[in-house]
C-alpha cells in the first residue's frame, strides 16, 4: 500500500473499520513510512482528546420527567386534574357504600375471576409447551421414572399414573409455574393430541366437581380432589377430555388402606 | 390498554437512550433549550412509532428520529447553517507534519476542542459526535444520517483534518 492509499484508509483503520488484509497492509506501510506514521499518531491523539474531553452532553434530570408527562398526555392517560379530585370526595362516599354491599357478593365474584385468570395461565402453559419444543423435562412412559424426577423439585409429590391401557399413554413430565407457584405438569398423548395435566396442592381442602370450559379452541377441565388442584388442557374434543379426567379422578382418589 | 402497552414499550425502548438523544440534539442545535425541545418532539414521534419498532438497535432507531427532528428544526431556525460550505482550502495545509503534542489536549483545553467542534458544518459535526462521543459504527452512522458508509468515512476524515488544523491554529493563536 502506498502513501496515498494509506492516508485515504487511515481514518477507517483508526476506527477498526477496515478488513484484516487491508489492516495488515496499512500496518506494514506505517512501519516504513515516518510521514504516514506521524499522520496516524496525530489522528489517534485527536481521537483520544475528543473521547476523554467531557464533551458528552447528558440529558438534564428534568427532561425525562417532562417527556414522560407529554407522552402520557399524548397517550390520553393524563393524570387527574386538581378540580376533579374534589369531585372524587362525593364519588368516594358513594363508592364506599357500593363496596360494602359488593363485599358480600365478592366471594362469589372473585372466585370465577381468579379461575378465568388461571385458565388463561394454564392455556398459556399448554401452548408454550407445544410451541417451544419443551414438552417434557423428563421423557418417559414409566411412572417410576417420572414420579421420582419431581422429588426435590416440588414441595409436594404429584400423582403420576400411566393410562396407556386406557388409551392415554404418559409421555413425560416437566415443571411449570402457575398461580404464583411451581407445579407439576404431566404430559399424556391420545392419538395425535397432547394433554397437559397440571397439579398442585389446593388452597382449600374441600373437593370440587370437574368444570369444563373452552378457551381459544382448547378445552380445559379443572377440579379439586384430595387436597390437590388439577387442570387438564388439550385440543381434544370435550367428551374425550372428560373421559381422560374421569380416569385420572379414579386413580387420584384417596387410596383406602387394604 | 393499548396505550399502556405503548407506554411500557416507550419506557423500555426510548427512555434508556435519552442521554444519547440529548447529546446529539445539543451538538446539532447548539444550545440547551432548543436541544430539550427537539428531544421532546423527537420522543413524541418515537412514542407514536414505537409500535412499529420490531427489535434491532433501539439507540440507532431513536437517534435517526432525533437527527431528522434536528434537521427540521435547523431548516426553520438556522437555515444558513445547512448551507455553510465546507472550507476545502485547509486540505492544502500540511496537517500531517504537526507535532502530536500540540494536539494532545488536556482537560484545560476542553473549551478549545468544543469551539473547534462547534465550528464544523453540521453534517461533519454529526459524524464526529456519533463516532467519537456515541461510539457508533460506520454502518450505524450511515443508517442514521442516511448516507453510504463510504460517505461516513470521507466525512470523518475531512472533519478530523479540519479539527486538527483548527486546534493547531487556535493553540498557536493563544500561545
Amino acid at each position: 500500500m502506498n502513501c496515498h492509499e494509506t492516508q485515504r484508509w487511515l481514518p477507517a483503520y483508526l476506527d477498526g473499520e477496515v478488513d484484516l488484509v487491508s489492516a495488515v497492509a496499512i500496518e506494514e506501510h506505517l512501519k516504513t513510512c515516518a510521514r504516514c506514521a506521524q499522520a496516524y499518531t496525530n489522528q489517534q491523539a485527536l481521537q483520544t482528546a475528543i473521547r476523554g474531553s467531557g464533551l458528552y452532553q447528558p440529558a438534564p434530570m428534568a427532561l425525562q420527567k417532562r417527556i414522560q408527562m407529554s407522552v402520557r398526555q399524548a397517550g390520553n392517560v393524563a393524570p387527574i386534574p386538581r378540580m376533579m379530585r374534589w369531585r372524587w370526595f362525593g364519588v368516594a362516599a358513594a363508592l364506599a357504600c357500593v363496596a360494602i354491599l359488593a363485599w358480600g357478593l365478592g366471594r362469589a365474584w372473585v372466585a370465577p375471576a381468579a379461575d378465568d385468570r388461571l385458565a388463561t395461565e394454564v392455556l398459556a402453559g399448554h401452548v408454550r409447551s407445544l410451541m417451544a419444543d419443551h414438552l417434557a423435562d423428563v421423557e418417559s412412559s414409566a411412572r417410576h421414572t417420572v414420579k421420582p424426577w419431581f422429588a426435590g423439585k416440588l414441595d409436594f409429590s404429584p400423582t403420576v399414573e400411566d393410562l396407556a391401557s386406557q388409551g392415554f399413554p404418559l409421555t413425560g413430565g416437566r415443571l411449570d409455574y402457575l398461580d404464583g407457584r411451581p407445579v407439576a405438569a404431566l404430559v399424556y398423548q391420545h392419538q395425535r393430541h397432547t394433554i397437559n395435566l397440571f397439579s398442585w396442592p389446593a388452597p382449600q381442602a374441600n373437593d370440587t366437581a370437574a368444570a369444563a370450559e373452552e378457551l381459544q379452541g382448547y378445552h380445559l377441565i379443572h377440579w379439586t380432589q384430595a387436597g390437590m388442584t388439577y387442570w387438564a388442557v388439550s385440543d381434544l374434543n370435550v367428551d374425550e377430555l372428560q373421559g381422560f379426567v374421569q380416569l385420572v379422578q379414579r386413580q387420584s382418589g384417596p387410596t383406602l388402606a387394604p | 390498554m393499548q396505550d399502556q402497552t405503548q407506554q411500557v414499550r416507550f419506557e423500555q425502548i426510548v427512555l434508556p437512550h435519552l442521554d444519547a438523544a440529548y447529546n446529539l440534539a445539543r451538538w446539532l442545535t447548539g444550545n440547551d433549550q432548543d436541544a430539550e425541545d427537539v428531544v421532546q418532539e423527537a420522543c413524541l414521534r418515537a412514542f407514536k412509532f414505537v409500535g412499529g419498532f420490531y427489535g434491532g438497535n433501539s439507540r440507532a432507531w431513536l437517534l435517526t428520529i432525533v437527527r431528522n427532528t434536528c434537521y427540521t428544526w435547523l431548516r426553520h431556525n438556522r437555515a444558513h447553517e445547512l448551507t455553510t460550505p465546507f472550507d476545502e482550502t485547509i486540505h492544502d495545509v500540511e496537517c500531517d507534519a504537526l507535532n502530536p503534542e500540540t494536539l494532545l489536549l488536556h482537560h484545560a483545553d476542553q473549551q478549545l476542542l468544543q469551539r473547534a467542534l462547534e465550528a464544523l458544518p453540521v453534517e461533519f459535526r454529526e459524524v464526529v459526535v456519533l463516532r467519537e462521543l456515541e461510539g457508533l459504527s460506520y454502518k450505524e452512522i450511515g443508517a442514521i444520517a442516511d448516507v453510504p458508509v463510504g460517505t461516513v468515512m470521507s466525512r470523518l476524515a475531512r472533519a478530523r483534518k479540519r479539527l486538527q488544523h483548527d486546534l493547531a491554529k487556535r493553540r498557536n493563536g493563544e500561545d
